[in-house]
């Protein structure tokens, strides 16, 4: 008895609470409405609430949930079993597009949404940039000092920079920097790659670097670890990492350059709930002022060129983003299209050449 | 007259015993249902679903695509390998370990054997990511054991031991150890010590009296705990995901990448329908030649 007291007492102090905190939710000013956005969770998802979804539901005087998710797999499930509890999805673009394709997202309507000052590169009809991250090499610091490599050719140049390597364990990424290390120029490295004999180009550079690859890695977090334990001398990875594995101490220092410039963006699940304030709420999280919160959290940069310009974000940060104009500049755009057209093929080829 | 009435007074009994034991068996049966009905839904369901999806193309229609991309591509024949290989050595090198750390334990009086128990045990209630994070800092190019030996000069260039099969091997030895040695002690112990006095009475030596006596008696409860082992190896994901380095890469991980690359169950679920067949296969190959009757339950 004492049991079932407590707990209906317990439940009633819940319901209360609940009660209390929509209404404190609900009372700034005309309050309609909330959407729910799903991310990839940890440091990223937690820069992201901080410093996009938080001032922007608080800017339009709507409530924002958020959610973690497995990325398009998930959604796939859901639009196809028509349950879609999502208004806005975070998605790296490679997978945004894929999803479009499938017919999984709704078009954005970029008159809600104003793009006009976006780097043009940075958005489809279906997801709109959020961040800009980099797929860059990564070197440790005790072993080469400060001059390390520079390049994909001294990625590769195990005579000039003796160590081990690490490399990804995916195809997404890691085809680029082996045709600009056997001298491709960036511009036309996604020409070369348009035909299976230039994938296998790709492959067999690889398979050159394979003995000193130790380490085939398959996420963020582990590529950070690698460097900062030493085990690697040289890896491939995205920015953002290594500056965070660098803040704890690791001795890593990265360049931009031939990076693979490449983006995460907002999409909208076909069937969302709040389909139309969701879009609202994308206008919102893509205004310039909004978007110079981003570094302050996270090295990922503003998808937005204009955020650079409204004195928000100060010029020594603005230089770490692998979307600072000068950054930008030397490196190679990845492209949606390529990845469209070419990835399950090259992904398959790629798994080969992983079990030979 | 008399024998007459004595026959189908024994008649009534034999019924009244047939309903009783089958009541019994009915009342059994309820008790069972419970978990009957769990198998049912947790296990022969989702797997049956499973095996129906691996045969259904994108938009829904019959297809063997994905037991064909199978064929197409030398990756999985490859994988599928590594799965068996790796599965192969870590039940071998189990039974070299667990045979003797079981026989040990089984000769030690019982107090003794409690305490040396807990070195099986501890780490067996251990989070297995844990362990194997573990043996990641102990075993990688600046970890414990290369920096000692260093240090010590028992070696100059950092040995390769994790992030390749020697870390994967390691890594799950020590973690499947346990599955192998508790069965096996359990029937070390069940072997009375009789036998073995009636053997060394009747004039055999040590060494004799174990291979002809306990040896034997001992295989079920070895080739119970090998069974568990090599099964749960078929499956094992985070070790080698972990320990591997990307070089290992096991039937489990491949399941995981084609989610994410095909966004369809199907793809995956054929790898998965394969290697059920496959283990099977290799399970029912197994109880022939090793007459595995007596282990899996079906010989009473």
């Amino acid at each position: 008895m004492t049991k079932k007291t407590e707990f209906s007492r317990r439940g009633l102090l819940a319901v209360a609470a609940g009660a209390m905190a929509m209404s404190m939710t609900a009372m700034p000013a005309q309050a309609d409405g909330s959407v729910t956005v799903a991310s990839w969770g940890g440091s990223y998802q937690n820069a992201q609430s901080l410093a996009l979804f938080q001032p922007a539901s608080k800017a339009m005087g709507i409530t924002v949930k958020e959610e973690t998710y497995g990325g398009m797999s998930d959604v796939r499930l859901k639009v196809k079993a028509g349950a879609v509890a999502w208004d806005i999805v975070s998605s790296g673009s490679g997978s945004a597009a894929r999803a479009a394709a499938e017919g999984l997202l709704e078009k954005l309507d970029y008159s809600v949404i104003d793009v006009s000052t976006f780097y043009p590169t940075l958005k489809t009809d279906y997801c709109v940039g959020s961040d800009v991250f980099s797929t860059v090499m990564a070197f440790n610091t005790a072993t080469y000092g400060d001059s390390g490599p520079k390049s994909w050719a001294d990625f590769w140049d195990v005579k000039k920079f003796p160590g081990k390597r690490a490399y990804r364990n995916k195809v997404a990424g890691a085809l680029e920097p082996a045709l600009m290390a056997d001298g491709v120029a960036p511009a036309d490295v996604y020409k070369v790659l348009d035909s299976e004999e230039g994938i296998k180009r790709a492959l067999d550079k690889i398979r050159e670097l394979k003995p000193e690859i130790a380490v085939w890695w398959k996420s963020g977090a582990q590529h950070a670890q690698l460097m900062k334990d030493g085990e690697v001398d040289m890896t491939t990875g995205w920015n953002g990492r290594f500056d965070v594995a660098k803040k704890d101490g690791a001795k890593v220092a990265y360049t931009f350059n031939q990076g693979l410039l490449d983006y995460d963006c907002f999409a909208i699940p076909k069937g969302a709930p709040n389909k139309d304030l969701a879009m609202k709420f994308l206008a919102e999280v893509s205004k310039p002022e909004i978007q110079a919160n981003l570094p302050k959290h996270i090295t990922y940069g503003p998808t937005n060129k204009k955020a650079y310009e409204i004195g928000m974000i100060d010029d020594k940060t603005a230089r770490m983003m692998p979307s600072h104009p000068d950054n930008a500049a030397v490196q190679l755009p990845v492209s949606l299209a390529w990845y469209a057209k070419w990835e399950q093929k090259a992904a398959a080829m790629y798994q080969d050449m992983l079990t030979e | 007259m008399t024998e007459l009435s004595i026959g189908s007074d024994s008649r009534a009994n034999e019924s009244t015993f047939l309903k009783q034991s089958r009541r019994e068996e009915w009342a059994l049966l309820g008790l069972a249902s419970p978990a009957i009905l769990t198998v049912l839904i947790v296990m022969v369901l989702p797997v049956g679903w499973l095996f129906y999806l691996s045969f259904l193309a994108d938009d829904g229609s019959f297809s063997l695509e994905h037991y064909n991309r199978m064929l197409e591509s030398k990756a999985y024949g490859r994988i599928f390998m590594t799965t068996f290989e790796v599965s192969f050595i870590t039940t071998g090198l189990c039974i070299l370990i667990g045979y003797p750390l079981a026989y040990f334990l089984s000769q030690l009086s019982s107090r003794m054997a409690a305490l040396c128990m807990l070195t099986v045990l501890l780490p067996f209630w251990t989070s297995l990511l844990v362990r194997t994070y573990a043996w990641l800092v102990l075993l990688q190019r600046k970890g414990l054991i290369n920096s000692w030996g260093i240090d010590l000069g028992l070696w100059d260039e950092p040995l390769k031991l994790v992030h390749n099969l020697n870390g994967t091997l390691i890594g799950m030895v020590h973690i499947m150890l346990p599955f192998l040695v508790l069965p096996l002690y359990g029937s070390m112990k069940a072997i009375s010590a009789d036998y073995l006095k009636a053997s060394s009475n009747l004039g055999a030596g040590p060494t004799q009296t174990f291979w002809n006596i306990f040896f034997p008696l001992s295989l079920p409860g070895l080739f119970a705990g090998a069974l568990i082992v090599f099964v749960l190896c078929l499956g094992f994901f985070v070790t080698p995901a972990v320990l591997g380095g990307g070089k290992v890469i096991m039937v489990s991980m491949q399941i995981t990448s084609n989610i994410e690359l095909f966004f369809n169950w199907g793809a995956a679920s054929a790898l998965g329908v394969v290697l059920l067949v496959i283990t099977l296969a290799i399970l029912l190959a197994a109880s022939r030649l090793l007459k595995l009757d007596n282990v899996l339950g079906g010989g009473h």
